[in-house]
C-alpha cells in the first residue's frame, strides 16, 4: 500500500537522495572516532522505522505505537536480560530513500539491536542493502507478495499462501464461485499476488474467460466504469466474486460505488486483503456490509490473550475506541519471538539472534502458537471475516490449523522449485531441482 | 449505443469532479497568477469542516443529519476562505511576481497544513456519511445513474454559475477583474489593490473549501485528500487556458469525457497515461491552453 504522489516524488528525488546518503556515510565515517560515547550499557535499544508523516502515516503510525506499547509491557516485566528496552523512533516520512538513510542512522548512530519497521514493499526493498551491509535484524509485519527470503529480515506478515490462496479456496468451496474478478492497484504486491492467483485458479480448472483482471492507479477515486464492468461480468449467470488487492485509499470510493450501483455482497462478494479494522474505523461502513476480508487476525476473535491485549492496548493509548488489526498482531508475535531468541542466546548480537530465531515459538492472539520457520516466515492461521456495521468482522471461516508461510510461491513457474532455508542450506533462494543456491526468482 | 451514453455520463460526472476541484484554482492561479500548491489543502480543510459539522450534528441533533451538507457548505467556505486570506496576508503578498518562491512557499505550506490536520485529527480517515438523498441510484434506459454523482454535477454547475455571476455583476467582481487586468491603473482609480488581492485569494480558497464538502461524499477524508487533486486541478486550469473560467469548464469536461472513453479501451492506468501524453502534445501546440487570453492582459 502506497500512494501515487509520494511514489512519484520518491523516484524524482532518488538520485539526489542517494548522493545525500553517500555524503552522510562519508561524514559518519570521518567523524566516528569522535562520536559520543555509547549510551550506558544498561539499556537495549530497539529501532522503530515507521512513517509518522506523509501518505503512509495513515497505516504506520499505529505500528509505531504498537512497538512502544510492547516495549513498555516488556519493561514492566523487567526488560530483557536484566536490561530495560529503550525505543528509538525515527520518521522516514513515507519517502523510500529516506527509509534507507534512517535505517543506517538507527544501526550506526543509535546502535540498535533490532529494528521493527516498514510497510510498503518498496520501503523494505530500499532498506534491504543497509541491513545486509551492517548486519542487523528487521521485523517486517505486513502481508506482502512473497518471492523473497533474506537472512536479515523476518517476515511476520502473511505470504500469499497465508492470505490470498486460502481466501480463494474459501470462495470456491463455500460460496461456489465460478467467475473471478481480480482487481488491484497497479504496483508490485497486487501484480504478483494476481499472477499467483491466476496460476492457481487455472490449475483448479477455471477458464481464462472466467477471470477478469483489472488494475487501477493509486488513489483511484472514479470507479464508475470499472464497477459497471464488474456488474456486466457478474451477470453471466455464474456466481461471481471480486478478489481485491486495491490499496487502502482507493477502497472507500470503490465500495461506495458498488453500493450505489446496487451491487450487494450477496450478489457479488468482494474479498479484500487490505481492508482491516483500522481502515474501517474511519469510514461509513454502510456500503461495505457483508463483504469479506481475509486476515490472520481479527479484533473480534474471542480468546483470553486477545482480550487482554485489546484491554491493555486501549489502556496504554488512553483511547477506549482504539482498534487492533492484523499487522499489529504480526508485530506482537515478532517482538515476542525476538525477546525469546535474545533470552535463549543471552545476547543481542545479530548473528547469534538470527541463528536462534528459526524454531522459536510464540503464542499469537487467536489461540495458536506461531513458529518461526527456516525461511524466516512464520506459521499463522487464516480467517475470513464478514464486515459488520460497527467496523468489526464476523469470522465466517478459518483454516483448520496454522499455515506455514512460503517464501517462494509454489504456483509460479520461476519460483516453484525454490525454498528459503537459513538453517540447513544457509540460503534464501535454494533451488531444489538443481541443488544450488541462487536460483532465479520471478 | 447505450455504452456510449454511459461513457458520456461517466465522463460528465468525472468532469464535474475535476471542475469542482479546479474552480478555486482557476481563481488563485488562473486569475491572480499565484502558483498555489496549497490549493489541495484548502479542499481538504473543506472536507474536514464537513466532518466536524457531521460530528456535531450526530451527537446533538441527529434528526438534522440529512441537512448536514447544506450547513457545511457555507461553513467550509468561511473556514477555507479565512485561512486563504490569512495565507495571502502573511505569506503570498510578499511574493507577488516571484513564481518560484511562491511555488516553494505554498508547497511548504501544504505540508504544514497536512501535518497540522494529521496532528489535530489523527492520520487515519475520518468518517463522513452520505445523507439519504445522496445514496442509491436510478436506471435510465440501460444506464445506472447514482444520486451522489448527479448531485455533484448539479452542485458544480451551480457553484460555477454563482462564481461567474459574482465576477460579472458585483462590485467586488469588477474590482477583481480590474486589478488583474491592469493593477496600476486600477490603483490610480482608487481601488485598494492589496485588499482586493486578499479577498480574491480568500474567494478562491473558499471555493476550494466548498469543493471539499462535495468531494467528502465520494472520497476519503484524510490529510492526503488534497494531494490527489492538486495535479488534476493544475492540469485542468492549464489545459483550459489560464485566466479564463469558461476554459476551465470546457477543459474539465473534455478531460473527464476523454478519460472515460479511453478507460474501457485502454484500462484505467493506460487511459490516464494517454490523457497526460495528449495534454503534453496539446500544450506544445497551444502553450496557452484551449482559450488563450488575448490583448494586454497577456503581457501583464
Amino acid at each position: 500500500m502506497l500512494t501515487q504522489l509520494t511514489h512519484g516524488i520518491a523516484t524524482m528525488t532518488r538520485r539526489r537522495a542517494l548522493a545525500a546518503t553517500a555524503g552522510l556515510v562519508l561524514g559518519l565515517a570521518a567523524s566516528s572516532p569522535f562520536a559520543p560515547a555509547q549510551a550506558a550499557d544498561d539499556t537495549i535499544k530497539v529501532g522503530i522505522l515507521h512513517s509518522l508523516s506523509g501518505t503512509m502515516a495513515i497505516s504506520e503510525t499505529t505500528l509505531k505505537d504498537t512497538i512502544l506499547f510492547l516495549i513498555d509491557e516488556q519493561n514492566k516485566k523487567g526488560g530483557v536480560l536484566g536490561k530495560k528496552l529503550e525505543p528509538v523512533v525515527v520518521d522516514p516520512a513515507s519517502n523510500w530513500p529516506l527509509f534507507a538513510e534512517k535505517a543506517r542512522e538507527l544501526i550506526t548512530k543509535d546502535k540498535v539491536a533490532v529494528v521493527f519497521g516498514c510497510w510498503t514493499s518498496v520501503s523494505r526493498k530500499s532498506v534491504l542493502p543497509v541491513f545486509k551491509e551492517l548486519n542487523n535484524i528487521l521485523f517486517y509485519p505486513v502481508q506482502y507478495e512473497g518471492e523473497e527470503s533474506e537472512r536479515n529480515v523476518f517476515y511476520t506478515g502473511a505470504a500469499p499462501n497465508q492470505q490470498a490462496i486460502p481466501a480463494v479456496d474459501y470462495l470456491m468451496k463455500e460460496e461456489k464461485v465460478k467467475r473471478w474478478v481480480l482487481a488491484g492497484t497497479d504496483y508490485v504486491y497486487p501484480r504478483t499476488t494476481n499472477k499467483i492467483l491466476e496460476a492457481y485458479l487455472k490449475s483448479k480448472g477455471v477458464a481464462q474467460d472466467d477471470i477478469m483482471i483489472n488494475y487501477t492507479p493509486f488513489g483511484h477515486s472514479d470507479w464508475q466504469t470499472i464497477v459497471a464492468d464488474i456488474k456486466k461480468f457478474g451477470s453471466a449467470g455464474k456466481k461471481t466474486a471480486v478478489v481485491s488487492t486495491i490499496n487502502g485509499d482507493a477502497n472507500v470510493p470503490f465500495y461506495k460505488e458498488l453500493g450505489n450501483q446496487g451491487i450487494k455482497a450477496t450478489d457479488i462478494p468482494v474479498v479484500a486483503f487490505s481492508v482491516g479494522e483500522e481502515e474501517l474505523a474511519g469510514i461509513d461502513t454502510k456500503p461495505l456490509l457483508g463483504h469479506l476480508a481475509a486476515w490472520n487476525y481479527f479484533e473480534s476473535i474471542k480468546t483470553p490473550a486477545n482480550e487482554k491485549f485489546i484491554k491493555e492496548w486501549q489502556a496504554y493509548t488512553k483511547n477506549p475506541k482504539r482498534v487492533t488489526n492484523d499487522p499489529m498482531e504480526a508485530h506482537y508475535i515478532g517482538f515476542n519471538m525476538w525477546v525469546k531468541a535474545v533470552e535463549k542466546v543471552k545476547s543481542t548480537d545479530p548473528d547469534k539472534v538470527i541463528d536462534a530465531l528459526p524454531g522459536i515459538e510464540a503464542p499469537n492472539l487467536t489461540g495458536g502458537v506461531s513458529k518461526m520457520l527456516p525461511n524466516h516466515h512464520i506459521t499463522k492461521p487464516v480467517f475470513i471475516g464478514e464486515i459488520k456495521g460497527n467496523g468489526q468482522f464476523d469470522v465466517v471461516w478459518k483454516t483448520p490449523g496454522l499455515v506455514a508461510g512460503d517464501a517462494w510461491s509454489k504456483e509460479l513457474e520461476g519460483s516453484k522449485d525454490l525454498i528459503g532455508d537459513w538453517v540447513g542450506k544457509k540460503c534464501g533462494n535454494y533451488n531444489t531441482k538443481t541443488n544450488k543456491c541462487g536460483g532465479q526468482g520471478s | 449505443m447505450w455504452s456510449m451514453v454511459q461513457n458520456a455520463w461517466y465522463g460528465l460526472s468525472l468532469g464535474s469532479v475535476l471542475l469542482l476541484a479546479a474552480i478555486g484554482l482557476a481563481i488563485t492561479f488562473g486569475v491572480m497568477g499565484v502558483i498555489n500548491m496549497a490549493h489541495g489543502e484548502m479542499v481538504m480543510l473543506g472536507a474536514y469542516t464537513t466532518f466536524v459539522v457531521q460530528e456535531v450534528i450526530r451527537t446533538n441533533y441527529p434528526a438534522l443529519f440529512d441537512y448536514s451538507l447544506l450547513i457545511a457548505v457555507p461553513l467550509a467556505f468561511l473556514v477555507a476562505g479565512f485561512i486563504g486570506v490569512l495565507i495571502e496576508r502573511t505569506i503570498i503578498r510578499f511574493l507577488y511576481g516571484r513564481p518560484l518562491e511562491t511555488l516553494l512557499a505554498t508547497w511548504g505550506l501544504s505540508l504544514v497544513l497536512q501535518q497540522a490536520v494529521r496532528t489535530a485529527f489523527g492520520p487515519t480517515n475520518r468518517e463522513v456519511g452520505n445523507p439519504s438523498w445522496m445514496s442509491g441510484a436510478f436506471e435510465l434506459g440501460q444506464i445506472t445513474i447514482t444520486y451522489n454523482r448527479l448531485w455533484i454535477l448539479c452542485f458544480t454547475l451551480a457553484v460555477f454559475a454563482i462564481l461567474l455571476a459574482m465576477l460579472r455583476y458585483t462590485a467586488l467582481g469588477l474590482e477583481m477583474r480590474a486589478v488583474t487586468q491592469n493593477r496600476r491603473m486600477a490603483a490610480s482609480m482608487g481601488i485598494a489593490t492589496s485588499r482586493v488581492d486578499a479577498l480574491t485569494f480568500g474567494l478562491g480558497s473558499g471555493i476550494a473549501g466548498i469543493a471539499g464538502v462535495a468531494l467528502s461524499q465520494i472520497d476519503n477524508v484524510s490529510p492526503n485528500l488534497g494531494q490527489s487533486y492538486i495535479i488534476d486541478s493544475f492540469m485542468v486550469v492549464v489545459f483550459g487556458g489560464v485566466g479564463n473560467l469558461w476554459g476551465t469548464l470546457v477543459g474539465a469536461f473534455t478531460l473527464g469525457i476523454a478519460n472515460k472513453f479511453l478507460e474501457p479501451v485502454a484500462g484505467a492506468v493506460l487511459g490516464k497515461i494517454a490523457i497526460l501524453v495528449l495534454i503534453i502534445l496539446f500544450i506544445q501546440k497551444r502553450p496557452r491552453g484551449l482559450f488563450a487570453l488575448k490583448g494586454r492582459a497577456v503581457e501583464a
